[in-house]
């Protein structure tokens, strides 16, 4: 006997994982419009924003260049992973909960999504500092923080979008059930991502960034230990 | 009429407290002077709040062990009381706020947090609400409930020790140990918390037994 049996159901679920997040790229691959509509709708806010400051003469400040960029963040990460759940038809659910684990789907749910977000973020950030201009002194921190952002958004409304897609009106539940729920993780990033911008050495930011892992791992906990609950309906 | 000893602790001790609240002696301090009555009645509406809310949360798992009605029904009640209080809570702390910062609102840490945490629970009303299965309200707004309160321990706990406040008792530790040390606030304060309490739980349990009542009636009818 090599493996215990928790060592297999390990594996089976990692295997379950894999596959589950390979279907959500393919899937994403094939409706390749979804993903273009979301890098456009990044793309049109950053340019309303540019266009509502008139930019043209002088660039924004530093606080508000970094509130603006996680707040034109939020809404993008509200929307993307809003059609997470939303989009699986019932029957396709139906056919998961007969095949795999529901710990499988929200772990690849959460992976998938915090892939998508991290590609959106880089290119959010990208478009941002060539529209509005770029005041960022740390980039190397700046990333970090992005790639923590990112993976933190994800984490958090993939479960509660999980939730709304249960419930009757799912864009308004949405952003309802998520924003209070996102403010500590989004207070932390904003204070990291001001620290980075003004070029402060990495250990100022240390303490932002363990809560902000500590945060991480609750929520993913909660999530996992929860979703079972979430699915049998 | 009948009460249980509970019952009468409760109104005992908030009797004791509003008089003694009052009247007693108060440490003579600078910029508190006599506002500082106001640990009787502000500090327990949180006690009261975490404490309702946790029993809220308690049900909330029962409820995903074993989907009873009753279950479902204290979680949703508690979590309505918990929100009166932080309610009262918020509205009491601003109306200090007023005497001793100068203003209702002056954008401090512990006010936001205590903003947010009850954006969290009206979320959760809003959710219940946009429902028509009774069994999937019951679960998901379950769901909801343990997430959400799991998403406040952070904001509860650990970001105002990382952040500075005006809040008495602030650097390090969100308690009230200046006061905390004097034997006479400690002497009402303490009755407070736990008068406040048991009323939110009596409260609770009328609510639960209407509810219970209105369901088997409606079953019947």
């Amino acid at each position: 006997m090599c493996c215990t049996f928790a060592e297999k159901l390990e594996e089976v679920l990692l295997k379950e994982v894999i596959y589950l997040m390979q279907k959500d790229f393919v899937l994403e691959w094939r409706q390749k419009y979804a993903f273009n509509g979301m890098l456009l709708y990044v793309g049109s806010t950053v340019f309303i924003c540019y266009l509502s400051f008139s930019l043209r003469f002088g660039g924004l400040e530093v606080p508000v260049w970094n509130a603006l960029y996680w707040i034109i963040l939020l809404f993008t990460a509200v929307n993307a992973i809003a059609k997470g759940f939303a989009q699986e038809s019932r029957g396709r659910l139906l056919y998961y909960y007969s095949v795999v684990s529901p710990q499988g789907v929200i772990l690849a749910k959460m992976i998938y999504n915090a892939a998508l977000m991290l590609v959106l973020s880089l290119l959010c950030f990208t478009f941002y500092a060539v529209v509005i201009g770029n005041p960022v002194q740390d980039v190397g921190m700046f990333l970090v923080t992005i790639v923590l952002g990112a993976v933190g958004f994800a984490t958090s409304l993939t479960m509660i979008s999980g939730i709304a897609a249960k419930a009757a009106n799912t864009g308004t539940l949405m952003a309802v059930l998520s924003f209070p729920v996102m403010v500590p993780m989004l207070l932390m990033l904003m204070k990291m991502s001001k620290n980075a911008i003004d070029g402060l050495d990495p250990s100022v930011s240390l303490d932002e960034a363990l809560v902000l892992l500590a945060i991480n791992m609750i929520v993913v906990t909660v999530s996992y230990i929860l979703f079972p609950y979430l699915w049998r309906s | 009429m009948k009460l249980s000893w509970w019952k009468w602790l409760t109104i005992v001790l908030l009797l004791y407290t509003v008089i003694m609240g009052m009247l007693s002696e108060v440490p003579r301090l600078a910029i508190l002077n006599e506002t500082i009555r106001n640990l009787y009645f502000h500090v327990p509406m949180w006690f009261g709040m975490i404490l309702i809310l946790l029993v809220s949360v308690v049900y909330s798992i029962k409820y995903l062990r074993n989907p009873l009605t009753r279950n479902d029904i204290i979680a949703y009640e508690s979590a309505k009381v918990g929100i009166l209080f932080g309610v009262l809570g918020i509205i009491t702390g601003m109306e200090w706020a007023r005497f001793t910062w100068g203003e209702f609102w002056s954008n401090d840490p512990k006010q936001n947090a205590s903003a947010i945490g009850l954006l969290i629970y009206f979320a959760y009303l809003i959710l219940r609400g946009s429902f028509q299965d009774h069994q999937q309200r019951a679960r998901i707004s379950a769901v909801y409930n343990i997430f959400a309160f799991a998403a406040l321990i952070p904001l509860l706990f650990i970001l105002p020790r990382m952040t500075d406040s005006l809040h008495p008792g602030n650097g390090g530790n969100p308690g009230f140990n200046s006061y905390d040390l004097d034997s006479r606030l400690r002497a009402v304060f303490y009755p407070a918390v736990i008068g406040w309490t048991l009323l939110g739980v009596w409260v609770v349990h009328l609510r639960t037994r209407l509810e219970v009542l209105k369901q088997r009636f409606y079953e019947n009818a």
